[in-house]
């Protein structure tokens, strides 16, 4: 089967766009938080040149909050950089519990927007495919942006990774609009060719709220 | 001058509330535009400084709601993003330049509140 290569390299730039756009506004919102704190530590040192007295409390306070977005910081850039390497190589053994775990938190932005909470079930084992990670990131996220907008009142994605027979499912579930929505135009064009691309499967239950993705466990060989 | 502050960040509009009012400006703050329209319901602000993008309910949508309920009311946007698309949506919604990129200096700030109240003031 050939590769729809024009599609597949607008839809992955997009993406990439989309996600390092969405990083740099959370890494902005946290240099924004250490540049107030630091400002107001600042105040404080001119009310003490001034003889104004200020409680060690509130100096300790604010170094933690900045301490505190340090670590949200670094975390960011992580996933970032985790992210950035996902188009490395062509095919490689991932885990899919993690690769759900940093499309979630990549994605934790957007799901705060649209009001929706993401929950991912902690792994019973580990759930292994051999793939290529940067089309499996993408697949994801295209399902999770089409499952955000099925939550219904319940406001939540549920999502969990599972090891098959012949090889793994990603569920994303409690969808409780499924049923209610026009899914002519899902999967659509890109979301088809990053399936056939990746030797997977989509499919829709309507009636229970879920989509199942199906993956190889070989996607390559 | 008494502002609202509106960020779904709480560390940043709640810490920028405490250094304006450490420069005699009263400053109240609102995680989200549901409990910015509650607050503009109940006290009356000159300026509402707004993250442009909120959960739920964008900054653009934010003020013009905030506009219907309080009309004097003016508006700063702040932005991550700093983006052409961001400027173009704010630049049409506000007063020219009511528009600043984060990290904010809270001189800046204070310096635009300033300009958009005197243009208001002058304005016949």
């Amino acid at each position: 089967m050939s590769w729809n290569w024009e599609l597949l390299g607008q839809t992955g730039l997009q993406f990439f766009g989309k996600m390092s756009a969405s990083i740099s506004h959370e890494i902005k919102n946290v240099m924004a938080i250490v540049n107030e704190n630091a400002g107001l530590l600042e105040d404080f040192t001119v009310m003490a040149e001034k003889g104004l007295p200020i409680d060690p409390q509130r100096l300790k306070t604010r170094a933690g909050m900045i301490m505190k977005q340090i670590r949200r910081g670094d975390e960011i850039i992580k996933g970032m950089n985790r992210f950035a390497h996902s188009v490395d190589d062509p095919l490689r053994q991932v885990d899919l519990h993690e690769t759900l775990s940093l499309m979630v938190a990549l994605s934790s932005r957007f799901a705060t927007m649209r009001g929706v909470t993401l929950e991912l079930e902690p792994p019973l084992a580990p759930v292994p495919v051999f793939t290529n990670p940067f089309f499996l990131e993408n697949v994801i996220w295209l399902c999770l942006d089409f499952a955000m907008g099925s939550t219904g009142t319940g406001r939540t994605v549920g999502l969990r990774a599972e090891k098959t027979d012949t090889g793994a499912t990603i569920q994303f579930y409690k969808l409780q609009d499924l049923a209610q929505r026009d899914t002519g135009s899902f999967p659509g064009q890109q979301e088809t060719a990053l399936i056939e691309a990746l030797k997977a499967g989509l499919v829709l239950y309507k009636e229970s709220g879920e989509m199942r993705l199906a993956l190889p466990a070989q996607a390559g060989k | 001058m008494k502002v609202l502050l509106v960020d779904d960040e709480h560390e940043l509009v709640s810490t920028l509330a405490e250094r304006l009012s450490l420069r005699g400006i009263q400053a109240d703050w609102a995680v989200s535009g549901e409990q910015a329209l509650a607050l503009a319901e109940r006290n009356s602000y000159d300026v509402a400084v707004l993250d442009v993008k909120i959960p739920r309910m964008s900054g653009l949508e934010l003020k013009r709601r905030l506009n219907l309920a309080r009309p004097a009311m003016k508006f700063i946007f702040m932005t991550g993003h700093g983006s052409e698309d961001d400027f173009r949506s704010c630049a049409a919604e506000t007063d020219e330049g009511c528009y600043l990129v984060k990290p904010v200096n809270i001189e800046d700030l204070i310096r635009k509140m300033n300009e958009l109240l005197t243009a208001s003031e002058e304005r016949p």
